[in-house]
């Protein structure tokens, strides 16, 4: 770590005691089937043995924006950071309920999912705009980086000023491209992981202390 | 009868006339309507977190499923720690944006510098 992070570390634990800071609010964003859920699951499981929510390959899993208080991370050196961590809903511009009924689902339950995921959308806006310190933006690292929904969420997140790591999941699989990640968003650090089979997750620990600590 | 579609180009001036809501309703009815609007100046975060909000609250069963969306990636932003410390640096330039409905806008190909769409009648 160099001095210039030090310094603002020190600085920022100053000012978080000086100013009694509550501790921050970080949420997990990103278009629906990132790896959300995994990701929160799995960083709750490995620092409190517990789980936030089920996942899902069906979209939408996630409607309802899950906060889990007082997550203590640490690393080897004695760093660590105390965050609540805000499982949001996939984001996305549209919702079709057809979207569910070709998983199989019966068209009531399909209209219902739809209904509960569009104020799951709406929801997890308001979180960003209201009440998070800091995000974890989640991709899918065997899609196209440069959707729409993506590039807009990182503008809405770069003109609050919050700090974003980027996480490029799903790396276990043969199409994953980490690289047109971080060529598509060179502004923000990009963390290649396997949410699902833990790859990399201490790499993003380790990040996530020296940026929202 | 010819089946076509409607598109509405709206000039940097217009969108510069209207607020952030009359832009977002402007927007969302043209697009209800099932039509393809081209903004010479595209929204602001704020305004593009606000569409977000009320195209979910617009969408039905069997009815509005909700909108496309396409713009060009936000240019390298330059200015320095001044500008940045002055706000100069922060707010992305919004660029040529296009938006329609879902089931009748379809993105084909983009890139950083190209944006190539599929656009059908009802």
């Amino acid at each position: 770590m160099d001095i210039l992070t030090k310094a603002r570390k020190r600085l920022s634990r100053f000012l978080r005691v000086f100013f009694k800071k509550k501790r921050s609010r970080i949420g997990i964003y990103g278009p629906p089937n990132a790896g959300k859920t995994t990701l929160a699951n799995r960083i709750v499981r490995d620092w409190t043995g517990d789980a936030l929510g089920p996942v899902s390959e069906i979209p939408h899993e996630t409607r309802r924006a899950r906060r889990r208080e007082g997550v203590t991370i640490s690393n080897g050196n004695g760093d660590s950071i105390v965050i609540d961590i805000v499982d949001t809903p996939g984001v996305t511009t549209k919702i079709d309920y057809h979207e569910f009924t070709e998983y199989g689902i019966e068209k009531e339950e399909a209209v219902k999912r739809a209904r509960e995921a569009t104020e799951g959308v709406a929801e997890a806006m308001h979180w960003l705009r209201e009440d998070i310190d800091g995000v974890i933006y989640m991709l899918d690292a065997t899609l196209d980086p440069f959707q729409q929904v993506n590039i807009m969420m990182v503008g809405i997140i770069e003109s609050r000023d919050l700090p974003v790591i980027i996480v490029a999941n799903k790396i276990d699989l043969p199409d994953a491209s980490p690289g047109r990640i971080k060529s598509a968003f060179p502004q923000h650090p990009v963390i290649p992981i396997s949410g699902l089979e833990g790859t990399n997750v201490d790499d993003l620990y380790e990040k996530m202390i020296e940026f929202f600590g | 009868m010819i089946q076509g579609v409607q598109l509405d180009l709206i000039s940097e001036e217009r969108l510069a006339r209207l607020t952030s809501m009359e832009k977002i309703r402007l927007i969302l009815d043209e697009v209800m309507a099932g039509n393809i609007v081209v903004l010479e100046k595209g929204l602001t975060p704020e305004e593009s977190s606000r569409l977000i909000e009320m195209t979910m609250m617009e969408i039905s069963p069997d009815g509005f499923a909700g909108i496309e969306m396409e713009t060009y990636p936000a240019r390298a932003q330059g200015g320095g720690l001044l500008a940045r410390l002055f706000g100069g640096g922060r707010e992305s330039p919004s660029r040529l944006t296009v938006i329609g409905p879902a089931n009748q806008l379809k993105m084909l190909r983009k890139e950083r510098d190209l944006i190539s769409a599929w656009v059908s009648s009802r």
